[in-house]
């Protein structure tokens, strides 16, 4: 059979390749995978903007594989401080929350604090079945080094743990997660990603979610100006198991968050919502694949963007119910806030349905700040940039308010003053 | 006469896809200290975008004239800065604010005006006291505070909304544009009693109706007739009774 390999650019991936030849001999666990995913991006390349799932966004940034090796010397712990601060989060004492702490793609077992109850064990390689066709998912099958290994045995609530990924200088991060969910067993991750440089931040998270498991995914993805952030997670569902994700996008100056949920057992819940606030010449990716494999599944996304400068902010829904998935309950919602005359959203919802007794909505909304709203405001003594800092504030509500975690939901609102108050200064 | 408020040969025009459409076509106006005035007239009169104009809508545009207030340049301040100056304009049409939280936004408001006039800031626990203590007078359910600003509010709670935020914002100059409209006599004698209380020598009100019901209640010092962008004639309350009798054809004419 021939294969046509439409928008792929030869030899884009040389930089990376070239990388993995020379720390092959030292990358943890079955070589097998990892030599799978460099056939398959020695052949294919990464994407170019002609091929449909990367239409909107531009990967010849990460072209030039000019990231490099981390300084294994450098102490991140005053970088920590910092983010730990700024997100209102305790760095020691009782209040700080239990965390595993990554720097420049590796552990540091220094700055972590190993939660109780659930396994944490170490990074022991990639599986042998990893899928290596998605661009993303075959850079990091091919050089990521550690990540953090979770498994939360049945039945037990294992509260909050915190998930910190720092990128410093020019390195290139990758990190491969694994979270295991037992039946009946809950987790709440708070993933917090930040740093300082022109670094890459990749990750990729594989979530396996039991019978009647949950676990609450909530991401603050505020990388340095300069960075490029891509995380991409698969999460599996059994019987009514949910996978309960967020993603606030602030920082980068290339983001891309996609998620690839299989609904497998009957009855089970995924929820891929998110707010891209961007600035100046950013762009943010929200991406999505839900596949409806059982009856009776539902699946939310409420997703919102606030555009300013000549920032792009994109949306990409796909949703596919197969025969089987009756009575699926599917809804989608991506609304963008365009503050500037340049800022641009993007947005693709694809709908592909296969069953006949199934509920699925999707819509889109995009305007500007509405005057009449702003003048009563004024009008009662509320000055502009306050006016415009409520409306702003307002428009994110009903998709922060889903965000049930109080620490995270916490977190974020203060995150989203910070750039508020960051833009109108 | 003291210059409380005093509007001379103000002309403004709306931008009409294109072309400028006047509206005002010299309103002369002087409201002192302590009054309350009554605008009546027919739909389209000017009425509306004379009260917008001194609120500081930007969508009009002042070709000509002036308005001054306490002997400020009224036209030359922000929306917000004339708020904290004092003016406040009771909304014909009160706007929604979805995901905006009626008690938070209306200590945001009071706060600010405080701010702005040098005054102490009311914390939560303070301004909750107040807004309470209004709601129950205007016989407002107390749940209205906590919802989302005149997002599915009734046409009568709409209107109670505005004078409680009028109430708590304590302004000199109140603007009321049909206020009363929409509302049944219940809510109509409520709303009165709002403006009444707030009845005292610094403070005076700029009522824009349509019906005398409302100006039984209030008793204003002088009433206006506006037609055509302009006052075409000003007495005391007895020329509502006039105009409630006969209407406005015969004003109308006259002026012609």
């Amino acid at each position: 059979m021939n294969v046509v390999l439409a928008g792929v650019a030869a030899g884009s991936a040389a930089g990376f390749l070239r990388r993995y030849e020379a720390i092959r001999d030292r990358l943890p666990g079955d070589p097998q995978p990892r030599a799978r995913a460099a056939a398959s991006l020695e052949r294919h390349g990464l994407p170019q903007r002609s091929a449909e799932a990367w239409k909107y966004t531009d990967l010849r940034r990460l072209w030039e594989g000019r990231f490099g090796e981390a300084d294994a010397s450098f102490d991140a712990s005053a970088l920590l401080r910092r983010v730990l601060d700024r997100a209102g989060l305790a760095f020691d004492g009782e209040e700080a929350l239990p965390r595993l702490v990554f720097v420049d793609g590796t552990l540091s077992a220094g700055l972590s604090r190993l939660p109780q109850g659930c396994d944490c064990s170490g990074f022991g390689g990639i599986d042998v079945d990893a899928p290596v066709a998605h661009p993303m998912m075959a850079l990091n099958a091919m050089l990521a080094r550690d990540g953090a290994v979770i498994r939360v045995p049945a039945g037990l609530d294992a509260c909050g743990l915190l998930l910190v990924t720092l990128g410093t200088g020019t390195v290139g991060a990758h990190l491969h997660h694994r979270v295991v969910l037992e039946e009946g067993a809950r987790l709440s991750l708070l993933e917090v990603a930040s740093g300082e440089g022109d670094y890459l931040n990749e990750g990729v998270f594989a979530f396996e979610v039991g019978r009647g498991a949950h676990v609450s995914h909530v991401r603050l993805q505020q990388d340095a100006p300069g960075a490029l952030s891509f995380s991409t997670v698969r999460a599996h569902l059994a019987e009514r198991s949910a996978y309960d994700g967020f993603n606030l996008a602030l920082g980068a100056a290339l983001a891309r968050h996609e998620v690839h949920a299989t609904l497998a057992g009957p009855n089970a819940i995924v929820h891929v919502n998110g707010a891209q606030l961007l600035a100046d010449s950013q762009v943010a990716d929200l991406t999505s694949v839900i596949a409806h494999d059982a009856p009776g599944c539902n699946s939310r996304q409420t997703v919102k963007n606030v555009l300013t400068g000549r920032a792009r902010g994109v949306f990409q829904g796909r949703i596919v119910v197969a025969r089987v998935a009756q009575k699926t309950d599917g809804y989608q919602m991506n609304q963008a806030l365009l503050l500037s005359e340049q800022a641009e959203i993007d947005t693709k919802p694809e709908l592909e349905i296969y069953a006949d007794d199934v509920k699925c909505s999707h819509g889109a909304t995009a305007g500007a700040l509405d005057e009449e709203q702003l003048f009563y405001m004024r009008s009662r003594g509320v000055p502009l940039v306050e006016a415009r800092a409520i409306l702003v504030r307002a428009f994110l509500d009903d998709a922060l308010a889903l965000v049930e975690d109080e620490t995270a939901r916490a977190v974020l609102d203060r995150a989203v003053a910070a750039w508020w108050e960051g833009r109108s200064a | 006469m003291s210059a409380f408020l005093s509007i001379a040969g103000l002309h403004a025009s709306i931008d009409d896809n294109g072309t400028r459409k006047p509206i005002l076509n010299g309103v002369d106006l002087d409201v002192p200290a302590g009054e309350v005035h009554a605008i009546m007239g027919p739909n389209g009169s000017g009425k509306s975008t004379l009260s917008y104009v001194l609120a500081g809508r930007e969508d009009y545009e002042v070709t000509a004239g002036t308005a001054l207030f306490k002997g400020e340049d009224l036209l030359a301040m922000e929306p917000d800065a004339r708020a904290a100056a004092g003016v406040f304009l009771a909304f014909q049409a009160p706007v929604e604010l979805p995901g905006v939280n009626n008690a938070n936004f209306l200590r945001t408001a009071v706060n600010a005006v405080r701010r702005a006039r040098g005054e102490a800031e009311m914390d939560s626990m303070q301004f909750l006291k107040a807004a309470r203590a209004q709601a129950r007078a205007l016989s407002m359910p107390e749940d209205l505070l906590k919802r989302n600003v005149n997002v599915g509010f009734s046409g009568g709670e709409k209107k109670r909304n505005e004078v409680l935020q009028m109430a708590l914002l304590g302004p000199s100059l109140a603007i009321l544009d049909e206020t009363d409209s929409g509302l049944d006599i219940d809510a109509l004698r409520i709303v009165a009693e709002g403006v009444k209380a707030l009845r005292s020598p610094s403070f005076s009100a700029l009522v824009i109706t349509h019906h005398q019901r409302l100006l039984d209640y209030l008793v204003p010092d002088r009433v206006h007739v506006m037609a055509r962008g302009r006052i075409l004639r000003s007495g005391g309350p007895e020329l509502a009774h006039q105009l409630e009798a006969q209407g406005y054809a015969g004003f109308l004419a006259e002026a012609a």
